[in-house]
């Protein structure tokens, strides 16, 4: 496990070092930082729905509002971006926290439904306290900026997101193979089973409800920064659906899973421009055919073959 | 004074009196079977007992607190553990996961350390993997350390539940049929196995099918029918009450 941990995480290293030989213009650097910042918001939605198994379809909400309280932080009132965005973070987790208690007490489709309920309500309110958050026309936002210097280029993005990647991953691999991770992981397999054993188990749903908001929150500042506009959409159900199936595509209990799907997830409409019209159909068939053919999702279905294939 | 008590305790399910009027006390560092017919309440005492179900009314106390009615998971922390008839197993995790997380209240569950991956932590951590592959050697199953808890038999899991349940470090220990679904061998390991847990300063309460299993290792039987006390004493005296020979065998004409 331990082992396992560095070799994981020096891949991804490699693989972000070298990704951008790959690179001939900006575009390519723009698609990389977006499915980076899906990627952080996986690895955190991934310890809530993979680890704790618990469904969220309103996660997206909680990368709007992270955008939302940046945008509003820094334009209106000028207040630092590091500092809105970790304002944003505590006000975000917050919510999660207060919301979490009644919302995980339901299970299965009870609990999609009531999360699917945040996200939109979320969104409503974006859409219509426009004299703050500037309603459907949206926010603009300006460049990140810490102690003077400001992120302006691709590129400087693509590094600071690729470490912000790498970090993720591992605060995400450290709780999992902790005592928290363990209890997140019961819960998961037996309710009743964690209790007996004195997992309070409501208390590490919220947990963890709060930390893969709270992730949500801090890429939704960045993201705001980054593209300098920020619409309701980004809180919209379809983003929630698109969060969830990458992680459901790339492998539930899988962090490296959840990467990989949101790297081909966001990638793939892109190279697919013909297509672009059909967005939500071809996720649509990528999730049923994860369903149905690699129920398990794709990282770890594919390392299974390889062991299978290695013996 | 005894560890269990337990005082006119009755659970009604829509007008079925599942367990009605029941009062009785396990002493500390004994084995305690409950026996029974099929539908004479075993469980839903055990349900009762750790928290799963409320009572409709009654009280229980360990050591002498009320816990009736507290939360399942803290009455783990009060040093109460049990296993389950139909197991209640993280098939998502390793055996040896598994019994980690029932040492779960003896590790360091604060956040900051998690997330940071903090030496402190780790090295409790690796003091708790090696304290459950004690256990499971312990009961018996040691040899699935690395498995998934998925790939397991069905004789292996009953005792690595067991193990999870000890890792908890309980005064007592409930065991819910843990001979259920055994072959005699196996069952009689398990009869073993209880015993050690017993020797060990464990107080063992067991709900058994298995009658050559109770009136050997028990040290007071506790029957039951329709929810109430039939009987109560040593396994001979309990062996030779004419009212568990009619429940079990039916009543002479």
């Amino acid at each position: 496990m331990q082992r396992n941990r560095y070799i994981g995480l020096a891949v991804l290293a490699i693989v972000i070092a070298l990704l951008p030989l790959a690179f001939s213009n900006n575009y390519h650097y723009d698609i990389a930082i977006l499915a980076g910042f899906n990627a952080i918001v996986c690895v955190g939605l991934n310890l809530l729905v993979g680890y704790a198994g618990q469904i969220s379809l309103g996660h997206a909400g909680f990368f709007a509002l992270g955008a939302y309280a940046s945008g509003i932080l820094t334009t209106r009132y000028g207040v630092p971006p590091l500092l809105a965005l970790l304002s944003g973070a505590v006000f975000v987790g917050f919510l999660a926290f207060v919301l979490a208690r009644p919302i995980l007490r339901l299970k299965g489709h009870y609990l999609a439904m009531a999360t699917l309920g945040i996200g939109i309500i979320i969104s409503i309110v974006l859409n219509t306290e426009s004299w703050i958050t500037g309603g459907p026309d949206g926010l603009m936002t300006d460049a990140f900026s810490v102690a003077g210097v400001a992120l302006t280029t691709e590129k400087t993005w693509y590094w600071v997101v690729g470490g912000l990647l790498l970090f993720a991953v591992w605060l995400a691999l450290n709780i999992i193979d902790s005592p928290i991770g363990r209890a997140l992981r019961a819960l998961h397999g037996s309710e009743v089973g964690a209790q007996v054993v004195g997992v309070d188990t409501t208390q590490y749903k919220v947990l963890v409800f709060v930390i893969s908001a709270v992730f949500a929150s801090v890429v939704g500042s960045l993201f705001a920064h980054y593209v300098g506009l920020m619409t309701p959409t980004s809180a919209g159900f379809m983003k929630s659906v698109e969060l969830v199936a990458m992680v459901v595509f790339g492998g539930m209990a899988s962090t490296y899973g959840a990467v990989v799907g949101a790297a081909i997830l966001t990638s793939l409409p892109q190279f697919l421009a013909t297509l672009h019209d059909y967005e939500a159909v071809v996720l649509g068939a990528v999730l049923m055919g994860t369903m149905i053919f690699m129920p398990r999702g794709l990282l770890p279905t594919m390392v299974r073959l390889i062991r299978r294939w290695g013996q | 004074m005894s560890l269990l008590r337990v005082e006119k305790l009755s659970k009604e399910f829509g007008g079925v009196h599942a367990v009605e009027d029941l009062s009785f006390s396990v002493s500390r560092g004994t084995i305690h079977s409950i026996i029974g017919p099929n539908g004479a309440g075993k469980t839903t005492l055990f349900n009762l007992i750790t928290g799963i179900y409320q009572p409709t009314s009654g009280k229980v106390f360990l050591e002498d607190e009320e816990i009736t009615n507290r939360p399942v998971h803290a009455l783990a922390a009060k040093g109460m553990s049990r296993t389950f008839q139909n197991l209640q197993i993280f098939f998502n995790m390793t055996a040896l996961e598994n019994v980690m997380v029932g040492h779960h209240l003896h590790l360091d569950r604060r956040l900051l350390p998690a997330l940071l991956h903090m030496g402190t932590l780790v090295r409790r951590d690796r003091e708790c993997r090696d304290y459950c592959i004690e256990l499971m050697e312990f009961v018996g199953c040691g040899k699935y350390r690395n498995s998934d808890a998925a790939s397991m038999p069905y004789g292996a899991l009953k005792r690595l539940e067991i193990a999870r349940a000890l890792a908890s470090k309980p005064k007592l220990l409930l065991l819910d049929e843990p001979a259920a679904g055994l072959n005699a061998t196996e069952s009689r390991e398990i009869d073993e196995v209880i015993k050690k847990v017993a020797a060990q300063g464990v107080t063992v309460v067991l709900v058994e099918h298995d009658m050559k299993m109770v009136m050997g290792i028990s040290d007071h039987i506790l029957a039951l029918d329709y929810g109430r006390k039939l009987a109560e004493g040593t396994p001979a005296e309990v062996g030779s009450n004419p009212d568990v020979v009619a429940a079990y065998l039916g009543a002479a004409v």
